[in-house]
């Protein structure tokens, strides 16, 4: 049990995706600039991340593995990574048009995210088990979350702050972002793993 | 050898999740709206939320409702007349503001005009406007709710109604959509109980 606590705290402070890790990059400045919709960007990606670490892990442990074709496994993954988002979202569409209308749009551009591809590859090469390439896609997720709702918080406000022209718009987000990296750094030496 | 297994192995893995994608688009088939279907056939597909909605479908979805059809910047003029055609409307301008909210606004006093009638204080339903009979008044802009009810009144159209804009001092945290439909301005004898809004 401590040892998913460890995955958790690890994937969400200490080696946060997007702050730390640098995956994810795309969402992180592009869904920020409204905090709705970057919770309805997060939900999404918390979903999406799990569902296809677990799936990913399935393919490289039962199809990749015993035809030793572990140097295949990006191609394999991108592709398990695009079905089941597909997949998932019609049964969502289908099934409850509410979900639908808050992941709606964002499910099918999550499956370009870097951040997913990562974790899929990351559990590789950690050799997680089953159980903690979910807890591992899970907390990877939550930490895209707060490091995006945080972001989308503090950036609507410099929206009506008054920042030097030359700095309005993309050049302060990514300032803002340096800085929030920086103060994740702050959490490095917490757990190590 | 192994180049014939690894082609073999996507090619499997490929048909299988296609099948399962070709037999769940089916199987999962949802009617919609064929107007609004015809619309996000119009709409660019950029996804790019400048409309105010979190892509094209939504941005159709609200247009089949009755929402404006000039708001899509990508699409352009080619759009909205397209979207024109479609729904039997007139071509409008391209609206690139597109402000959902009307600016907000504060009442201000000329103090130099103000003769000290109390008409003002007597209108204002917020109690913002300060001052005592044949003084000059003067408004407290952080309560003034931009309601325009004490323009009318004043004998020497001493009030204007300026525009005021939104920064760091004055920035708030939106209301949650459900309730900033109401897109007038909630003025005090307005409000009613949290308990009944959420009803």
């Amino acid at each position: 049990m401590s040892d998913f606590l460890l995955i958790i705290v690890s994937t969400v402070l200490v080696n946060n995706f997007v702050l730390v890790q640098f995956l994810g990059l795309c969402p992180f400045m592009g869904v920020s600039n409204k905090l709705e919709t970057a919770m309805g960007m997060s939900l999404a990606t918390t979903f999406v991340l799990t569902i296809s670490s677990v799936c990913s892990y399935l393919v490289h442990e039962y199809l990749l593995t015993p035809f030793s074709l572990g140097y295949m496994k990006t191609i394999a993954f991108i592709l398990v990574i695009a079905v089941v988002v597909q997949f998932t979202e019609m049964v969502v569409r289908k099934t409850s048009p509410l979900l639908h209308k808050v992941l709606g749009i964002f499910l099918p551009l999550i499956t370009t995210n870097c951040a997913v591809l990562g974790v899929a590859l990351l559990n590789i090469k950690k050799m997680n088990n089953f159980m903690e390439s979910i807890v591992f896609g899970f907390g990877a997720a939550l930490g895209f979350s707060l490091a995006l709702i945080l972001f989308s918080a503090i950036r609507e406000r410099i929206a009506v702050a008054d920042v030097p022209s030359p700095f309005k718009g993309a050049a302060v987000g990514m300032v803002t972002a340096g800085l929030m990296s920086l103060a994740f750094l702050g959490f490095s030496g917490l757990v190590q793993i | 050898m192994s180049i014939i297994i690894a082609v073999s192995v996507l090619l499997g893995l490929a048909i299988i999740f296609g099948m399962i994608l070709g037999f769940s688009a089916i199987k999962f088939h949802v009617e919609g709206n064929p107007i609004v279907n015809q619309i996000d056939e119009i709409l660019p597909q950029t996804q790019c939320g400048q409309c105010g909605h979190p892509g094209c479908r939504p941005y159709a979805e609200s247009i089949a409702n009755g929402e404006a059809i000039n708001k899509c910047p990508p699409g352009g003029q080619a759009t909205i007349e397209a979207l024109a055609n479609l729904l039997d409307l007139e071509v409008l301008e391209l609206d690139g503001e597109h402000d959902e909210n009307p600016v907000k606004t504060v009442a201000y006093i000329r103090e130099d005009e103000c003769i000290g009638c109390t008409k003002c204080i007597q209108a204002c339903p917020v109690d913002a406007i300060l001052g005592a009979a044949k003084q000059m008044h003067t408004v407290i802009i952080d309560e003034c709710t931009g309601c325009d009810l004490c323009v009318a009144p004043c004998p020497v159209d001493c009030i204007d109604m300026l525009p005021l804009a939104t920064n760091i001092t004055n920035w708030k945290w939106q209301a949650p959509s459900a309730f900033s439909d109401h897109s007038h301005q909630l003025i005090a004898t307005d409000k009613r109980p949290a308990v009944e809004l959420e009803s």
